[in-house]
């Protein structure tokens, strides 16, 4: 019995024995490393059907002359900068650096906003030269319909994260949250920003 | 727990607000380097090639970096990282052959 029992002591002892956080991190943030990762298998799932179906298709319109590839690559710069500010606001609140977490919240949710601008742009010009979820001018009706479900997604990500991105700020500003709740509004901005580098890459470059 | 927390909370701020800047930086390279590639060019298979390692490594400094995983306990990063392999795995089994099996039909 006493063996017993130094043995049940010494599972409750372990990283996994209960009681203890085995990832080192609060809950929350774990739940949105889960959020991240479920997220991952949806836009991979989509970016895998677009590929399927342009390496089956055989044929697909030649997209650098199609898009504004300097239009895309403003919007590719804004986002880079706006997960750059997020970083440092979110240094600022754990290291108690009170009055610079605001202003650098709203920065970001700014470059947010301004992707936004140039997506609504993007779509608008697309839309006006013919392009539409079933078919485009060019021949090939895949190519719209994911190019507007892909970013489509990707924008509807950035549109609630500038939602969440001013909650947090105002949130933060009425002192009612800690310094990893601005953490985790980052992780989700720069999840954000992480699958634009491949919808970037594989939409607009390839 | 007090302790890792502590150790957790400098390592993380190795260098300030100093390494945002180096990742940001870098980040601006590569994406121009990747719109670089697509203007002057190159062989299909040396763009989609290295526009793909490009993108890994942006993704990479992203992980790493901004959204701090490199200064995570390692449990949580294979718990981030090791699924990725996964689905890369499950995906290019089941729809890659759908998908390049026109190749042998055309």
């Amino acid at each position: 019995m006493a063996h017993e029992a130094v043995e049940h002591n010494q599972v409750l002892a372990s990283d996994w024995g209960g009681g203890r956080s085995p990832f080192g991190v609060g809950w929350p943030k774990l739940m949105m490393w889960v959020f991240l990762v479920s997220d991952t298998l949806t836009f991979a799932g989509l970016l895998a059907g677009y590929g399927a179906l342009r390496l089956s298709l055989g044929r697909w319109p030649a997209q650098a002359e199609i898009f504004d590839l300097y239009l895309v690559g403003a919007m590719t710069f804004i986002l880079i900068c706006s997960s750059a500010t997020m970083a440092v606001a979110v240094s600022a609140a754990r290291r108690g650096d009170r009055g610079r977490v605001i202003p650098f919240l709203l920065l970001t949710a700014l470059g947010g906003l301004l992707f936004l601008t140039g997506q609504a742009y993007e779509w608008t010009k697309f839309i006006h030269e013919g392009a539409r979820l079933s078919g485009n001018p060019w021949g090939v009706p895949q190519f719209s319909a994911t190019f507007f479900i892909i970013t489509g997604f990707h924008g509807g990500h950035v549109s609630v994260g500038v939602l969440y991105l001013l909650a947090t700020a105002l949130r933060w500003g009425l002192r009612r949250i800690q310094p990893e709740s601005v953490e985790i509004a980052g992780l989700y901005w720069h999840f954000v920003d992480l699958v634009w580098v491949f919808i970037f890459t594989l939409l607009y470059l390839i | 727990m007090e302790h890792s927390t502590d150790r957790l909370e400098r390592a993380a701020h190795p260098e300030g607000y100093r390494i945002y800047g180096v990742v940001w930086f870098w980040l601006l390279v590569i994406t121009l380097l990747e719109l670089g590639i697509v203007l002057v060019h190159v062989p299909r298979a040396l763009l989609i090639g290295s526009l793909l390692i490009l993108a890994l490594m942006k993704a990479a400094l992203i992980i790493a970096y901004f959204m701090h995983l490199r200064y995570e306990k390692l449990s949580l990063v294979y718990a981030v990282v090791t699924p990725m392999f996964f689905l890369a795995i499950v995906l290019f089994a089941f729809i890659g052959p759908d998908a390049l099996s026109v190749f042998y039909r055309r």
